[in-house]
């Protein structure tokens, strides 16, 4: 792969990507006999959007499931901002600011969609338990600087007219929509998604499509993010990795994938519709 | 006021205090439903241990002291000490406390995504034991429970209505003690649940527990801090049902009743446990009072039930409970 400049690189649209933010090193996970991902190593960049691709099976999701937390890999390493990470639960690396959203849609149905995003900030809520009880008005304060902040990112996704409705009643794309709000509420350092564009249309797609960039954009969050449609991921990515039955192909920036003999071998060259 | 509706009345409101202390015990079981889905059968079990402990610690009773007497063959029964009330209580939802932690860490965390019939049937077990230990540890016997309670009648209702209609209403002391405390109860549960970062949590992971993981809520302390709110909860049920008849082992049985109020009142709503179980209260009553004379009595018996019936045909999601929604 290309030798990259440790403070970073500038991308071929003019945006200026930071230093390492994670780092997977030599990661191998294995399901009892089966091998998920074979000794993958990537890193992820300040501000980047990071596509991770391959045909069904290739353990894309396995390998987010590990960034996140929800599996632990049997060997390697995970490194984030500088630090080695041990092996975490999942809501423990959520503190540590990795936010997600799942492939199958993973919301609170019975709440409103604004207690649905209120619940992505609750990592960043201070007051506990006792205070809570005690300072009435202190916490009532703090609840108030969520909402604001909650309220902002209604605006930017433009669902403030099913503010008030309860999730369960949603349609598929308006609830992808909101669980990407949830995990914007948390304002991580950086954002999973995994396949955000699943099962939308094409109007849906292109809404998705311009959000994450906005996000990335107006937020500067990272994003690392799996996804099937080969011509959303090329136009949206700064790097891509590309797995095929848990081995990483190939690595860099999406025209240097799709040039990749490899790569084409085994994922762009024959039809995966 | 003609004498028969005075009656009919007095039946009624002496209903409505009994049905606060069903609430009560419903109560427990909603909180706990609302926060992991899982149906609690233990939750009259649990009041019932936490009364015997109340009592225990109050009178000084050397906890397992049958057991340690039949090994040894020693003579011990008490420590010789009268704990204050209200330090006993505190005692006692300490221990409730503990409780939690034990089957956190003994039970539910081995059932993380278990099917709910699993975690039902875990709490059935749970159930059986709570009853075994709290037998073993305090004794068999029926015990008097007294927390300095008002009870016995209210002077003020009986002179009052006495003077109004030339007929004085019988109505309990404690039982107006126990609905002061339920409505408290009601109103510090709501507003923790709706307002509180902890109640957000508690909502949240009832509804989706990898989506609760995901926004960084650790499952385990969600769990104990409900089953201690639960357990306290227990607690002041125990207080409420011992005083009025003793610490017995019957006490375990009231959780049945708790059912109907819950199929009425609806699982998942805090207000719903306790309308249901003042419906459930008021309506044996009067239901006794002028049905009862003409089919022979004892309709208390399976009033509650027919109506939860009846409710589970046309609404079953209960008065409050979630409208559940399912998107085809």
């Amino acid at each position: 792969m290309n030798q990259m400049n440790p403070e970073g690189y500038v991308t071929a649209d003019g945006r200026k990507i930071g230093p390492v933010l994670m780092e997977m090193k030599n990661i191998s996970l294995r399901f009892g006999g089966v091998k998920a991902i074979t000794d993958i190593s990537f890193d992820i960049r300040e501000g980047e959007i990071r596509a991770i691709i391959g045909p069904n099976g290739a353990g894309k999701s396995s390998m987010l499931n590990v960034i996140s937390g929800f599996y632990v890999p049997q060997d390697g390493e995970v490194w984030f901002r500088g630090y080695k990470r041990g092996p975490m639960k999942p809501y423990q690396v959520a503190r540590l600011g990795i936010a997600r959203t799942f492939q199958n849609i993973a919301l609170f149905d019975g709440m409103s969609v604004l207690d649905n995003i209120m619940t992505g900030r609750l990592t960043l809520m201070k007051s506990g338990l006792f205070s809570q009880a005690m300072w009435w008005g202190k916490a009532e304060k703090e609840e108030t600087e969520h909402r604001e902040k909650v309220e902002k990112i209604i605006d930017f996704l433009e669902i403030q007219p099913i503010r008030k409705t309860p999730v369960g009643r949603l349609p598929y794309g308006l609830k992808k929509r909101v669980e990407l709000a949830r995990a914007l509420a948390a304002e991580p350092k950086l954002l999973l998604l995994d396949e955000p564009m699943a099962g939308m249309n094409v109007e849906e797609k292109e809404d998705m499509c311009r959000f994450i960039l906005d996000v990335n954009d107006e937020f500067g969050t990272t994003i690392a993010l799996i996804e099937h449609d080969m011509g959303v991921v090329m136009d949206l990515s700064d790097r891509v990795v590309v797995m095929d039955y848990g081995k990483k192909i190939g690595d860099g920036t999406p025209d240097e994938v799709r040039s990749n003999p490899d790569v084409i071998n085994a994922y762009l060259g024959v039809s995966h519709d | 006021m003609p004498d028969q509706l005075l009656y009919a009345i007095e039946a009624g409101l002496n209903g409505l205090m009994a049905g606060v202390l069903y609430a009560l015990v419903a109560l427990g079981f909603v909180l706990i439903f609302k926060a992991s889905g899982i149906f609690n059968y233990a939750q009259g079990v649990l009041a019932l241990f936490a009364a015997l402990t109340l009592v225990g610690f109050q009178n000084g009773q050397i906890p397992f002291a049958h057991l340690i007497n039949a090994i040894f063959g020693t003579d011990l029964h008490t420590f010789g000490w009268q704990l204050p009330a209200i330090v006993a209580i505190v005692l006692a939802a300490g221990v409730m406390v503990i409780l939690s932690i034990i089957i956190e860490r003994y039970v539910l965390k081995h059932l993380v995504n278990q099917a709910p019939i699993i975690l039902f049937m875990a709490t059935i077990g749970l159930a059986y034991f709570l009853e075994g230990l709290g037998d073993i540890m305090w004794g068999a016997d029926i015990k008097k429970l007294d927390v300095g309670l008002p009870q016995g009648i209210n002077e003020t209702i009986d002179t009052v209505t006495y003077n109004a209609f030339g007929y004085g209403f019988f109505i309990d002391n404690l039982d107006i003690v126990a609905s002061v405390v339920a409505a408290l109860l009601v109103i510090s549960l709501t507003i923790f649940s709706q307002y509180s970062k902890q109640g957000r949590a508690l909502r949240a992971v009832a509804d989706d527990h990898q989506a609760a993981l995901s926004v960084g809520i650790s499952l385990r302390f969600i769990w104990v801090l409900v089953w201690s709110i639960a357990g306290f909860v227990a607690l002041v049920a125990g207080i409420m049902w011992g005083s009025k008849s003793g610490v017995q082992f019957s006490l375990s049985l009231i959780a049945l009743k708790a059912l109907p109020v819950l199929m009425l009142g609806g699982f998942t709503s805090i207000p719903g446990a306790i309308v249901g179980g003042l419906i459930i209260g008021m309506g044996e009553k009067l239901f006794e009072f002028f049905v009862g004379p003409m089919i022979g009595g004892a309709t208390e018996n399976w009033f509650a039930y027919v109506l939860a019936l009846l409710f589970l045909v046309f609404r079953p999601q209960g008065l409050f409970g979630e409208k559940i929604i399912e998107r085809v």
